[in-house]
């Protein structure tokens, strides 16, 4: 592991004004400190963020604000969270394992790098994400969890998160503060699909900080379901996710779907053409199974994950079905 | 090291690595042909290790297994894969399961730590520990004490209403219905290649129905 300088700033400013252009931030460092090990992150300046007052979950303009160092599990678990947004505790505890959960932060998670296994793993020469211009080695190597949507000649990784799924389908919103001041990204626009640069996966500039996610109030909220799809049954990454929130009007026709999916892509996809297709239905097998496929018109599979095409089609026809047997 | 006389050159292999994560390898044996690094800059940590207060100075970039295995001799904790995938590292922060190879000893200045050596009083066991041996928790042994620590930690949890992945319903809180398929989720972060599954899943549920009784 490359020698670094360590802070442990007590303050947001103090944060801020550490930050160099080789420092990182860290927070629960499940991530960063493996790919520290591994030599692909190499920070010279390592600013621990832990002490900063960012690890409350308060309720905000009727919906809820999380702090960005509250703890995956401590968000999972918490009673209004559970109570209002579901699908949110699902996709958290469907990842990692608790002691992993336990160290992990929300803005974190976020900024989790891919578990694609040629970025991790610098004996691999070819890698976009790792070095701009070597080449992408999935595309010829062994590919079975790489994207089938989105994806670029430059890269064709996936973005690891089940969490993000969940907070793009809740239309979440990201506060950060920066040199240049705060802004709020729509979680839609918080990351990034590879083009030609797959070496920057979000959309927050250099020394900006994650200070807290905002989720806004969504009354049927409870209408939801988290589909995880994995090659064993607990402790894996998605090869498909789905979350999915139903808008029902009483006649049980759908007024809004949300869907988002993980595993599929560079970023969380939200399934706006499906969404635009139920959005009027009654819903049925047929009608999210015909959705679905539009989803998925352009996927592109490479040698070893053309499977995930018809998994997501049909995962994505599980979730919304099971939504929709949920009460709002 | 203090019972080897001052000419005694010969050092394990625990020694020699305990001495490289204090000061710094290049300082102690230079390696032939390689361009050495700058010795790196020391933080002043103070920890809480089973009960004990440690007052270090340390390498940021030790892990906090490392620091408990190579500098601290508490062997207990076991490194598997050092990297969070396999939960023989686990131990408990502040009361919490975390894996301690992904986490830099630095960052928990201040906290209190348990190991696997610090869960007995005396010569009691912990009744999980005792359980392991009562249900045959194990083979070759290697993954139990994270294994141990893990649900000595999962039973808090439990009482504290948290679910999992498995709990029916996540947005109705209530009590947790204790179920083997709440223990094996809750105990996934736990590898074992022995395969001693089921014989965990039941020592970790008499511990939990006796503390309820």
């Amino acid at each position: 592991m490359r020698q670094f300088t360590y802070t442990c700033p007590k303050t947001i400013e103090e944060a801020l004004k550490a930050h160099t252009s080789e420092a990182a931030f860290i927070g629960g460092g499940t991530n960063l400190v493996d790919l520290m090990k591994m030599g692909v992150e190499r920070p010279a300046r390592l600013i621990n963020i832990n002490r900063l007052p960012l690890t409350s979950i308060e309720e905000h303009e009727g919906g809820v604000r999380v702090g960005a160092l509250v703890s995956n599990s401590d968000a999972a678990a918490h009673a209004f969270i559970r109570e209002r947004y579901p699908v949110l505790s699902e996709a958290i505890l469907a990842g990692a394992s608790q002691q992993l959960r336990n160290m992990a932060t929300m803005g974190g998670n976020l900024l989790q790098r891919t578990r694609c296994y040629y970025f991790y793993d610098p004996s691999y020469k070819e890698c976009n994400k790792r070095t701009p211009g070597t080449g992408c080695a999935a595309k010829q190597g062994f590919n079975r969890i790489h994207a089938i949507l989105g994806a670029s000649e430059a890269c064709i990784a996936v973005h690891p998160s089940d969490m993000c799924v969940a907070l793009s389908a809740l239309d979440a919103v990201v506060q950060v503060t920066g040199p240049k001041g705060d802004r709020s990204i729509p979680f839609r626009e918080f990351h990034r699909l590879p083009g030609s640069m797959p070496q920057i996966d979000t959309n927050l500039r250099p020394g900006e900080l994650i200070t807290y996610i905002d989720i806004p109030p969504i009354t049927y909220a409870r209408r939801s379901t988290y589909l995880k799809v994995r090659d064993r049954n607990s402790y894996a990454f998605a090869l498909v996710s789905v979350a999915a929130i139903l808008d029902l009007d009483s006649g049980g026709t759908l007024r809004q779907a949300r869907i988002a999916l993980g595993g599929v892509a560079h970023k969380p996809w939200r399934a706006t053409k499906a969404e635009g297709l139920l959005a009027g239905k009654k819903v049925n097998e047929r009608i999210v199974r015909e959705a679905a496929e539009a989803e998925l018109a352009n996927a592109k599979a490479y040698r070893h994950n053309s499977f995930k095409v018809e998994l997501a089609q049909r995962s994505i026809v599980r979730a919304v079905i099971a939504a929709g047997e949920k009460n709002a | 090291m203090s019972d080897k006389s001052p000419g005694d050159l010969s050092v394990s292999r625990r020694e020699f690595v305990g001495t490289a994560v204090a000061g710094g390898a290049a300082t102690v044996l230079p390696a032939y042909g390689q361009v050495t690094e700058p010795s790196p800059e020391l933080v002043a940590c103070t920890l809480t290790i089973n009960g004990q207060r440690e007052d270090i100075q340390v390498d940021p970039r030790v892990t906090l297994l490392d620091l408990l295995r190579e500098r601290l001799h508490l062997t207990g904790t076991k490194k598997g894969c050092d990297h969070g995938q396999c939960g023989a590292c686990t131990v408990l922060v502040d009361g919490k399961r975390i894996n301690s190879c992904l986490t830099l000893a630095v960052m928990h200045e201040g906290s209190k730590i348990t190991t696997i050596e610090g869960l007995a009083e005396g010569s009691n066991l912990h009744p999980m520990q005792a359980a392991f041996i009562e249900f045959d928790g194990f083979q070759c042994g290697y993954c139990t004490p994270g294994q141990i620590c893990s649900a000595v930690a999962l039973l808090d949890e439990l009482k504290a209403g948290a679910p999992s992945a498995v709990t029916p319903n996540v947005a109705e809180v209530r009590a947790i219905e204790v179920t083997d398929d709440e223990i094996r989720e809750r105990m996934s972060g736990n590898i074992c290649r022995c395969g001693a599954y089921p014989n965990i899943v039941a020592a970790v549920r008499a511990v939990q129905s006796r503390s309820n009784a």
